[in-house]
């Protein structure tokens, strides 16, 4: 009887010595926020540690804002559960930047607020890049910065086979391109077509290159897109690794200097002065020329809802600080992004000249959930890229594996 | 006196109350939230906001009118079978070699735990490196016998014998451990006997090592089944499940329904998650079964 008595309170007491120390240190972290309290700010960028310059910036924004800035940061894949468990908890952050096609999922399950609430100014930000956050005439957030797909290229590749990159302007002539490389023995293109979002990220310039729609995957368009890539692998102008390929075990085939074509990100751009030849960037381009829309990447900054409403003006004041026409060159030099609103854009362009070619094609891109799709993009995404490894596969031809997807997107969709 | 035995009781409860506590928050209630979350109509909105209509069976319904469904069970049972089998062969032949303690045996039984103490997603990168169809170097030593390179991990014909092949690798030193063990438990008299009596190597196998292991053989099966039937990392690390499916198991699918997709649908992912936990528990209980069977002859 003692015994159990002892144990009683040995936990009791474990509870209270819990219970003290954490609320020693709540009331120390809001005396040290100067009487402003403390704000949470959820970010996507688990790359960056504290002395980087994003974590500065942040906590600058804190700081004149006049309060402390708690951030937190998750692996990209993880942050929309997260979100989600922590609204259905009650504890959502006051600031969240995440991805621009979760913007519309989270903003269906009643988790962000709409620009009328936070009195977020988006005035300034290039229509193409706030679409991604906008659905039922409302806006959810402000995209901080942009990125998109183009295609890289290997200078010596091209020369070795006689191939002038100013010739290659449309699906024809970059196929044409592909058949000199293969016959002066190297290898042509890389891109991503693993069956998950990122494949459909990387097919998506090329569907919209086309003239296809979301709406229709199986319409001649969509089809000739899929049959593009999957002759390319029959011709042995792509390698057949590219069905498991991710972007980075692709930027890696691409890096090994024997490809002269890759498709890939605004992120690349550090690795590719990096791989030690010389290379160049063109947009992809459309399948009759011209350049073909590609999909935005790139986070959105939102504010979750939160029961005490008193907390918006702060969190707008964080936001704004991140994301207004003056600090925005900060804030996009810092993510490696391109700016979402023209003025700073120019003055991108103005300071490093090459991110001229990756402006034009973040002008040219398109969000995934644009064309109010919202929520309906994803249930379209996956059979699309199931479709894509179907006939890059081989386990169906391009007409069929299209129509397959298209049924299972519409009943899906429903 | 009755005040002894009744402390005594609140002390027995007290002794009990930790492991029926974890019990209860670690196994029941995500049990529970299991089974509800696969009855109700989950979208992101109720499960963030509350109230998801309860459904029924409408998920499961969902589930098994789903073109995802017959292939996925089918490479389930290929997957968890061809496993099983080769995984057990294999270590049981070894556990038989090495049960001969010549020189260096324990060197080299050690050498074949390797697989056990890595990290799954260290081998399963290492194999899907070895798999590459382009650079992968099984390729290219399948070239040095002049024969055509395999598309192992993007073919739809190939893919899950290729995982299927990283998973046996895997399994290897777990049943070489547990069937080692079990001979050691066989008293060397036995053999010496049969030996006496003229039984060849071969006889005495079959007729005293094998009959004799059969309950280690059956719990080895079991614990075999049960992580074989969940194997998750190896194949979404290696393929996605892909190309198109072509590896797509159970615990991959309801990954996939869960959390691989930007609107998360949780209700049929639990819903293909119980039929696991179900297939599992079959064969748990035919293990009793048999096991009561055993103990009364």
């Amino acid at each position: 009887m003692a015994g159990v008595s002892l144990a009683v309170l040995a936990t009791a007491g474990g509870l209270v010595a819990c219970s003290s120390t954490s609320g020693s240190e709540s009331s120390s972290s809001a005396s040290q926020a100067a009487g402003g309290g403390s704000y949470a700010v959820w970010d996507p960028y688990p790359q960056y540690d504290k002395s980087s310059e994003w974590v500065k910036l942040l906590e600058a924004c804190g700081t004149q804002a006049g309060v402390k800035v708690e951030r937190t940061s998750y692996d990209t894949s993880d942050l929309t559960n997260k979100a989600l468990l922590a609204a259905q908890q009650g504890n959502s952050p006051d600031v969240l930047i995440v991805d621009n096609p979760v913007v519309s999922t989270l903003a269906e399950a009643g988790v962000l607020t709409t620009t009328e609430e936070n009195k977020l100014d988006v005035s300034a930000i290039a229509p193409n890049l706030l679409a991604a956050g906008q659905s039922g005439g409302k806006t959810y957030g402000v995209p901080i910065g942009a990125n998109t797909l183009a295609l890289y290229y290997n200078k010596g590749v091209l020369d070795k086979a006689g191939v002038d990159i100013a010739s290659v302007k449309d699906w024809t002539s970059l196929t044409a391109a592909l058949e000199k490389v293969k016959g002066a023995g190297k290898k042509g293109i890389t891109f991503s077509a693993i069956g998950t979002e990122e494949g459909s990220f990387q097919f998506l310039p090329w569907f919209w290159g086309s003239g296809a729609q979301l709406t229709k995957l199986d319409s001649a368009e969509g089809v000739s897109a899929v049959a593009l890539w999957s002759d390319w692998l029959k011709k042995g102008y792509a390698p057949n690794s590219v069905i498991n390929n991710t972007q980075t075990t692709s930027w890696q085939e691409f890096a090994s200097g024997d490809f002269a074509f890759a498709e890939n990100g605004t992120w690349q751009l550090a690795n590719a002065k990096k791989a030690g030849f010389e290379y160049g960037i063109i947009p992809v381009p459309g399948k009759a020329g011209g350049t073909a829309p590609a999909p935005t990447g790139g986070e959105f900054v939102s504010i979750p809802v939160q029961q005490d409403t008193a907390r918006y003006a702060t969190s707008q004041k964080l936001v704004t600080c991140l994301t207004s026409p003056d600090n925005s060159l900060t804030t996009t030099t810092t993510l490696s992004y391109i700016a979402p609103t023209e003025a700073v854009q120019a003055k991108q362009v103005a300071a490093t000249p090459d991110l001229k070619v990756w402006v034009d094609a973040v002008k040219a891109a398109k969000g995934r959930t644009s064309d109010d799709l919202g929520t309906k993009y994803p249930k379209i995404s996956e059979p699309m890229w199931g479709g894509v490894q179907a006939a890059l596969s081989g386990s169906k031809s391009p007409q069929e594996a299209m129509a397959a997807a298209q049924s299972a997107a519409a009943s899906a969709v429903q | 006196m009755a005040a002894r035995t009744r402390s005594g009781q609140w002390a027995a409860w007290a002794f009990l109350a930790p492991v029926a506590v974890y019990l209860l928050v670690f196994y029941a209630y995500p049990l529970y939230r299991n089974v509800e979350l696969s009855l109700r109509n989950y979208t992101v909105r109720s499960f963030v906001q509350g109230h998801a209509p309860f459904t029924g069976f409408a998920n499961y319904i969902k589930i098994f009118g789903d073109a995802t469904f017959g292939p996925a069970l089918w490479h389930t049972v290929v997957f968890t079978v061809v496993s099983l089998a080769f995984q057990f062969g294999i270590g049981l032949a070894l556990a038989v070699f090495f049960s001969r303690n010549f020189r260096l045996s324990a060197t080299l039984r050690a050498l074949f735990l390797v697989p056990w103490l890595l990290p799954l997603i260290v081998s399963a990168s290492t194999w899907s490196w070895m798999l590459n169809s382009d650079s992968g170097v099984i390729n290219v030593v399948l070239g040095a016998f002049g024969i055509d390179p395999v598309n192992w991990l993007t073919s739809p014909d190939w893919s899950l014998w290729s995982v299927t092949i990283a998973n046996i690798w895997i399994g290897i030193p777990f049943n070489l451990v547990v069937l080692y063990s079990g001979l050691q438990g066989i008293s060397p008299a036995i053999y010496e006997a049969a030996a006496l009596d003229g039984a060849g190597g071969w006889q005495r196998f079959w007729k005293v090592t094998f009959p004799l292991l059969r309950p280690v053989s059956a719990i080895t099966l079991l614990l075999g089944l049960v992580y074989t039937l969940k194997v998750f990392d190896l194949i979404w690390i290696m393929t996605k499940g892909g190309p198109s499916g072509s590896s797509t198991t159970f615990a991959t699918w309801s990954y996939r329904l869960g959390f691989g997709n930007l609107v998360p649908s949780f209700g049929p992912g639990a819903a293909v998650g119980n039929l696991l936990i179900v297939m599992a528990l079959i064969f748990g209980l035919i293990y009793i079964r048999v096991q009561r069977r055993q103990a009364h002859t």
